[in-house]
């Protein structure tokens, strides 16, 4: 028990934290990634691809579970990896902020990139975010024409607004840099390192990025250009 | 002054054995009743240190640094010895210390080097143990090269980073045991004085560099591991805040300070560049190895290096020492780089170096393979000068390096003070008139972890206790003292910086008592020298306050140091009226050139007592006695 | 060639500290950056002023002493070089040099740009060692270790403390010099038996100094004069987490 309270209550053991609840947002990030991609596929026997889809994910587990079991504990566990992350990240800002209260009169940024210097902000933007969103797509409030159920009706009616797709653009340019500096940091704060290997994670952390950033934004986009309806 | 050197009788290789049967030991429940001071925190000290925390001892350790780390044992590039025989070449104990003893032309003490040697053996596992990376080969076993001259390949290495790694396996070490709680150690703590109580070292006295507070720890015994005293020359390869300090208060103390005036010079350093060198830097003796040293054959030749043609070049070392070559030792490659200097087959924008090329061994061993043995070298090198010895030849020149003399200690490495001891560097006991490469960091090891821990506990169980209060008179006087002096020095607001009383006293050292001297000049400069401190004392100037971080006053109290140390340097390399070693009087050479020894007269140590500022100091003689090695005439032919 | 100098003055930990500026001339392009502090030094002196505070011994850029912000990097400009091995060919003429002390917590100012480093040293003293008793230890040869791991170990151990990692990093963290032991004596067999004692002990007193933590940015990596890489890092940080989880056989039944 010694050993563990001491990896909690060290600055890596609240990054390790940080990283493995990180890892299932990436995890969940990239699935939903994949989800979204239905709305590129045709409607089949009048049901849209991504309603069907929908549906699938609050039936999903029927009836060992009960209706939307599994959606529940995806959504707790989802909440629980959000809250973890800011709670450490919040820790460890703070304790940054106490080693190094005073700046340099002149700095020279010697970090290995932009996006390692935006995780903060970003962060605080990725989590203002996801409240919009979830008020916007899965409770409706902040939707104008929000029928619940209807995710493909909701989605084409949404994105049509160059204003909403703008705003998910700018979210999905932070989730891009987040994910970037994060999946490659992740690798590091869990020691996943290996001479041979090592060379590898920053492509991939910037592949990862890209993907995710492309295809989160590449139905809205043909949307917005019309193509889809 | 008594001069007994405590060598135990016997067979030369059976001495240390049977001595250390002999010794008396301190109760392990008793050793934390003692309080043992160390000051200093280099190879010497930190071992020392470490070791003796761990035997129980309570030790305070002092540093002038902010961490013990910081020593200058840290920049010895080379290596360090060791009779392991690992090679098959032929090695042994007995070899080391037959080449230790020739090497330092046959001016130290048997018993002494021989116990060096036999111990050089547990130094390499005891480094080894506590992840000192040496060089490996791909078997895995440790590797050794042959290293400043030496027949055999004994010495073993960590890059060019040798000292480095040693003195932070002491330093962990150390610190271990500062985390234990055996050793306690305070850093920014000058020592400025030794408490003398009834002729018996019993503490010392600190200034404390951040607050300026004058401090006194009481002790003991008290272990002064403090290093050399390059630094009279100003410009040498030692660190900037390398001193005399420590030894020279110790030596006013009653303290015999013996040989001052064997002080090596290395043969492979940068020139300088300006008026404004504030160092200079070594260049690792190996580089001799692949090298080869050259001066154009006209004088004053303004041409680039790779315009002169081959015939018009002189290899001067190949050329007069056709076997040693380019491996001739230190002092001969030495002198023969001033020799051709000074007639004006200088390099360099200021004439002031010969070049060390690497053209051939480029063209013999390929880019890359001089790359792997040199290149951390090479670019360090560049770093300094802006130029590539890839493409060009280095300029080298010799630079004041080692002194081999120190304060004077016995068999047990105490000094002529009772319960003061001097290790290390600081001691002037192994390496006679001259140290062969790659034998310094062995000293320093071989006092602190094996021998001082020892020897030390002999004196405790012997010496009779003595507890010695804060309010004691001779603290309050040895404190008073101290900070008269530091008064003084901050009241003589005079209109000239402490550097340019040092860069003076530097030169005028360089000059008369640097690697060539003679009877005139040393004469001369025992004129100018007393008069340089009469100006020194009124007309310097420190800044701000003595009462928190001074650097100008540390310097100021160090210089002050050098400025009487010169003194009985000058007169010991006066009185030693012959050419040996490092030692060289022009007066004493042989028909080819070469330093030409008295062992009649002067095979003996000197040993000088102080009589106070600008009296003539007294010397004392130990006859070196040579039972096992035979007396020749060194030849590098 | 001139410069103008921008350098942090302070006269003792507890002042407030400014920038003072001064000018430079008649520098020459071979002078070490601290040469050319000597030299400013030496007219300030002169010119009955105190001179700049710091702190510098080996000038040979091994034993750590020096280090100073020059410009917004730790030791200037030049990579893989300290401030006593920078030389002022690196600079041109005109230039503004802005010098300032390493700025952290856990690195208190003493006096102008020279700082306490303390910290290092109590990090090292928590674990940072392998206990060996002074002449207990077995032959030189008795362990081979294979050359490509000794020369992993050197490669971390050529980490000089001189405090550049903790400079650089914005979050004044120790990581890489914590981990460059860590990884010196990990990668060694003698430093197996308390291979995860020491990581445990000495991030706890890394964070008990007041380092911050890393998040990767890398910054310490580019700073430090020795080169050592931010993979040590990753090490400390997989060995942290085994140790962790490992649970000795003489532990097991007593953690719960």
């Amino acid at each position: 028990m010694r050993r563990v309270a001491t990896l909690y209550r060290t600055t890596v053991g609240k990054k390790v934290l940080m990283a493995v609840s990180g890892v299932v947002l990436f995890g969940f990030v990239f699935v939903h990634m994949l989800g979204n991609l239905k709305m590129l596929f045709p409607a089949a026997d009048g049901h849209y691809a991504m309603d069907v889809y929908a549906e699938f994910l609050r039936e999903v587990g029927y009836p060992l579970l009960p209706h939307e079991g599994v959606l529940w504990l995806a959504r707790f566990v989802l909440l629980a990896a959000v809250g973890v992350h800011v709670v450490s990240a919040v820790q460890l800002t703070r304790l940054s902020r106490a080693a190094r209260p005073a700046g340099y009169a002149k700095e020279e940024s010697l970090s290995l990139s932009y996006a390692s210097r935006t995780m903060r902000w970003g962060g605080v933007i990725l989590l203002l975010f996801i409240v919009y969103h979830l008020l916007h797509f899965t409770t409706g409030q902040a939707h104008s024409t929000f029928v619940a159920g209807a995710v493909h009706q909701n989605y084409v009616a949404a994105f049509r607004s160059p204003l909403v797709f703008g705003v998910y653009f700018v979210a999905q340019a932070a989730l891009c840099l987040h994910l970037y500096h994060g999946v490659w940091s992740f690798f590091q704060t869990l020691g996943l390192s290996h001479p041979r290997y090592n060379h590898l994670r920053r492509p991939f952390a910037a592949g990862f990025a890209l993907v995710v950033f492309v295809g989160f934004l590449t139905p809205p986009a043909l949307v917005l250009a019309g193509v889809i309806s | 002054m008594e001069l007994k050197n405590s060598i135990p009788s016997g067979p030369i290789a059976e001495k240390w054995d049977k001595h250390r049967f002999d010794m008396k030991l301190v109760n392990p429940a008793n050793k934390r009743k003692y309080d043992v001071i160390i000051v200093g925190t280099g190879l010497a000290g930190a071992s020392a240190a470490a070791t003796m925390g761990e035997l129980g001892y309570n030790v305070q350790v002092f540093t002038y640094h902010d961490s013990p780390r910081r020593a200058h044992s840290i920049a010895a590039q080379g290596g360090i010895n060791a009779a392991k025989n690992y090679q098959n070449d032929g090695d042994s104990v007995f070899r080391l210390f037959y080449d230790t003893v020739k090497g330092g032309d046959f001016r130290s003490r048997e018993a002494n080097v021989y116990r060096l040697a036999q111990i050089s053996l547990n130094i390499i596992d005891q480094a080894v143990a506590q992840g000192v990376p040496f060089a490996r080969e791909y078997g895995g076993l440790l590797a050794n090269r042959s290293f400043g001259g030496a027949q055999v390949s004994r010495t073993f290495y960590a890059r060019g980073q040798t000292g480095q790694q040693l003195l932070l396996g002491a330093y962990q070490a150390l610190e271990r045991q500062i985390g234990a709680g055996t050793v306690k150690i305070s850093t920014r703590h000058e020592m400025m004085d030794v408490i003398v109580v009834d002729g018996v070292a019993r503490g010392i006295v600190c200034r404390d560099m951040v607050s300026g507070g004058i401090e006194s720890f009481t002790a003991d015994a008290v272990v002064l591991a403090t290093g050399g005293y390059s630094n009279v020359f100003f410009l040498s390869t030692n660190a900037k805040h390398c001193n005399v300090t420590a030894t020279w208060r110790a030596h006013r103390r009653g303290a015999g300070f013996a040989n001052p005036c064997y002080t090596q010079i290395h043969p492979t350093c940068i020139p300088p560049s300006g008026d404004y060198q504030s160092k200079l830097t070594l260049m690792s003796e190996s580089l001799r190895n692949d090298g080869r040293i050259w001066v154009p054959k006209g004088k004053d030749d303004d041409r680039a290096a790779t315009d002169i043609p081959q015939d018009e070049r002189d290899y001067y070392l190949e050329r007069i020492y056709p076997s040693f070559g380019n491996l001739s030792p230190r002092d001969i490659a030495s002198r023969r780089a001033k020799e051709m200097v000074d007639a004006g087959h200088g390099v360099g924008e200021r004439r002031n170096g010969v070049f060390l090329d690497f053209e051939d061994a480029i063209a013999r061993l390929g880019r890359d393979a001089i790359s792997e043995r040199y290149g951390n070298l090479f670019a360090m090198y560049e770093k300094i000068t802006g130029e590539s010895p890839y493409d060009r030849p280095m300029r080298i020149y010799p630079a004041p390096h080692y002194t081999m003399g120190g304060l004077w200690v016995d068999y047990n490495l105490a000094t002529t003070v009772p319960g003061l001891f001097a290790i290390g560097e600081a001691n002037f006991s192994d390496h006679g008139a001259n140290r062969l490469g790659a034998s310094a960091l062995m000293q320093g090891l071989a006092d602190g972890y094996f021998v001082i821990p020892l020897t030390i506990g002999n004196y405790l169980a012997r010496a009779p206790r003595m507890r010695v209060g804060d309010d004691h008179a001779a603290v309050k006087d040895t404190e008073r003292e101290v900070k008269e002096r530091l008064d003084r020095l901050m009241s003589v607001d005079g209109r000239r910086t402490v550097d340019s009383f040092h860069i003076e006293l530097g030169k005028l050292m360089w000059d008369a008592c640097g690697m060539e001297r003679s009877a005139q000049g040393l004469r001369d400069a025992l004129k100018r020298i007393p008069e340089l401190r009469e100006e020194f004392w009124s007309d310097v100037r420190v800044p701000g306050s003595a009462a928190n971080l001074n650097q100008s006053l540390e310097k100021a109290g160090r210089v002050a140091d050098f400025m009487e140390f010169a003194e009985v340097m000058c007169h010991d390399a006066l009185t030693r009226d012959e050419s040996c070693g490092a030692h060289y009087r022009v007066e004493h050479t042989t028909e080819d050139g070469e330093a030409k020894r008295d062992d009649e007269n002067f095979a003996f140590a000197s040993v000088w007592e102080f009589k106070g500022v600008g009296e003539a100091p007294v010397l004392h003689r130990e006859h070196l006695e040579f039972e096992n090695v035979q007396l020749s005439t060194r030849s590098y032919k | 060639m001139k410069l103008t100098l921008h350098v942090w003055r302070q006269d003792g930990p507890n002042d407030k500290g400014r920038h003072e500026r001064y000018e430079a001339d008649d520098v020459s392009e071979h002078m070490s950056f601290l040469e050319m502090l000597d030299v400013v030094n030496e007219r300030l002196t002169e010119q009955g002023k105190e001179p700049i505070a710091f702190e510098h011994d080996c000038r040979e850029g091994i034993c750590g002493s020096c280090g100073m912000m020059i410009n917004g990097v730790p030791h200037g400009p030049k990579s893989l070089t300290t401030a006593c091995q920078l030389h002022m060919r690196t600079f041109h003429d005109g230039q503004e040099i802005w010098i300032e002390p390493w700025r952290a917590t856990a690195f208190p100012v003493i006096k102008d740009l020279v700082v306490d480093r303390a910290g290092f040293d109590r990090i090292i003293a928590s674990g940072g060692y392998i206990s060996i008793r002074t002449g207990s230890a077995p032959d030189g040869n008795a362990i081979p270790i294979p050359k490509a791991d000794s020369d992993a170990a050197f490669d971390a151990a050529t980490c000089i403390g001189c405090g550049a990692c903790v400079a650089a990093c914005p979050n004044a963290s120790a990581m890489l010099f914590t981990s460059a032991k860590v990884a010196h004596l990990g990668l060694l067999p003698q430093g197996q038996t308390e291979r995860w004692d020491r990581v445990l002990a000495m991030v706890d007193q890394h964070d008990a100094e007041g380092f911050g933590n890393c998040t990767n940015h890398g910054a310490c990596q580019e700073a430090c004069p020795k080169g050592i890489s931010i993979d040590y890092i990753a090490q400390l940080n997989r060995d942290l987490i085994r140790a962790t989880l490992r649970a000795k056989p003489v532990e097991a039944g007593k953690d719960a």
